[in-house]
């Protein structure tokens, strides 16, 4: 029931009541009344044909940066002691 | 490009995956050594059980976790009484029956809406209430019930529907409300002296309607840790990791580890809408009975709208499927392989309960990703 995938507003009404999304090549209309301030290249999380949040795309990236700069330490270490890698 | 299109791809990138599993693990088998017994962590959102199971997280992480899925299906614990109502709605003349498509090969005490259609009834499957809405202001011969299944992801859209009908003044549209609120139930798991459930996963989608701060009560009054995850694997790894650490700590919070779509304080528009529009009603679940103040009701201003005033179809008592252990699936008590049922007469092509019936469900997910 609760699709993962965002999708990008590539177009919006003039009143706000709906945004063309698009995601994985395809785009598709969504209600956007139960969010504030939509604005073209907003990332949607949509349920039953609305758009129930927007993703805060920095705080992802910043999350998958501090993920990323632990598995590089990981690497690092792996090479250093000389263990096999997987 | 799917890469192009999709930000958050990374979230599911296998090396940093396998780098996860392996902190997870080593954390959990830290822990589960200490308690000489492997660590219990609870998910209670349908779109998760099918995401643990399908990604293999589950099997992966079960030398020192037992995932268990709760009550978190929303076909799943819509109770036999509610859905042989849906299926005498269903029978009534110049009715049709709008629905979620997971609903309709749900069995009730007598067959499921899928067998009511092949007699006669109207079953129409929507991806959206809205639809149904402009479905109904297309044909004002037929009056169209849409089931309002679903947590308060889904419960605010049914509210936009009602809002859109009443706004058209469309008559021939109304709502079966069957919704179910989360809190109330994790109430429930919590204060089951049965249960021993170390910490819990909370559901991303349900979560950006509520917010955070909602679930403090279960570290506050019951000292229970819980993370809301989102549905990528990364993201199901990192909440795993934060209930851990709270365990490790012995400080028991609810942490945001999906904070790109969940706020603190949630969706204020959804929220608002929700107290227009519904109010707390006690609500009967699957495996739970009456839970008290667990559902949503329409308001009585809506009651041009609400299927339950319009239509009251009497139905005898439910029957309940006797050796369907649905129930306890849906309470974490056991998990599908205990039941006898099991990959024996209930299977994905014909499926005694509910759980075996949506893919959300415990019993299909276990069906097709544990062999
Ligand atoms: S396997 Fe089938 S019969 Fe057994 S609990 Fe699951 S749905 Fe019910």
């Amino acid at each position: 029931m609760c699709l993962a995938v965002p999708g990008k507003v590539i177009a919006l009404d003039a009143k706000q009541q709906w945004a063309e999304l698009e995601s994985f090549g395809f785009s598709r209309k969504v209600g956007t009344q139960l969010i504030d301030h939509v604005e073209i290249g907003d990332y949607l999380i949509v349920h039953a044909g609305f758009a129930i949040e927007k993703l805060d795309l920095e705080e992802a990236q910043e999350r998958l940066r501090l993920w990323e700069e632990l598995l590089a330490a990981e690497r690092g270490a792996r090479t250093e002691s000389g263990s096999p890698n997987e | 490009m799917s890469k192009l299109s999709d930000p958050t791809a990374k979230f599911r990138d296998p090396e940093l995956g396998r780098f996860l599993i392996q902190r997870v693990n080593k954390m959990a088998g830290e822990l589960a050594a200490k308690k000489g017994r492997k660590i219990l962590l609870m998910e209670v959102c349908g779109t998760h059980t099918f995401a643990i199971s399908r990604t293999g997280l589950r099997d992966m992480l079960s030398d020192y976790l037992d995932l268990r899925s709760g009550p978190g299906c929303p076909v799943c614990v819509t109770h036999q009484r509610d859905i042989d109502q849906m299926i005498a709605l269903a029978a009534l003349p110049g009715v049709t029956v709008a629905t979620f498509g997971d609903m309709i090969r749900v069995p009730g005490s007598n067959g499921s809406l899928e067998q009511a259609q092949a007699d006669g009834a109207k079953v129409e499957v929507f991806y959206s209430p809205a639809d149904a809405v402009e479905k109904a202001i297309r044909h004002p011969e037929r009056q169209y019930v849409f089931l309002g299944v679903g947590f308060e992801t889904t419960a605010p859209v049914i509210a936009l529907a009602i809002q859109e009908a009443a706004g058209k003044d469309v008559r021939n549209f109304s709502v079966f409300p069957a919704h179910k609120k989360v809190l109330p139930i994790l109430r429930a798991l919590l204060t089951d002296p049965d249960l021993a459930i170390d910490g819990f996963l909370l559901p991303g989608h349900v979560s950006t309607i509520l917010g955070r701060q909602a679930y403090d009560f279960m570290a506050a009054e019951h000292g229970i840790p819980a993370a809301i995850a989102g549905f990528e694997p990364v993201d199901i790894l990192t909440a795993i990791m934060a209930v851990l650490e709270l365990l490790a700590t012995g400080r028991p919070a609810v942490v945001n580890s999906y904070q790109r779509a969940v706020r603190e304080e949630g969706n204020p528009v959804a929220q608002t809408l929700l107290a227009r529009t519904f109010r707390d009603a006690d609500a009967y679940w699957r495996g739970f009975d009456l839970v008290p103040k667990s559902g949503l009701a329409l308001q009585a201003k809506w009651q041009a709208w609400d299927a339950t005033c319009r239509f009251a179809p009497a139905v005898p008592a439910p029957r309940s499927i006797t050796a369907c252990r649905c129930g306890d699936v849906l309470k974490g008590k056991i998990i599908p392989r205990e039941c006898a049922l099991f990959k024996q007469a209930c299977h994905p092509a014909n499926p005694v309960g509910p759980c075996m019936v949506s893919s959300e469900g415990a019993c299909a997910a276990y069906y097709r990703y544990h062999r």
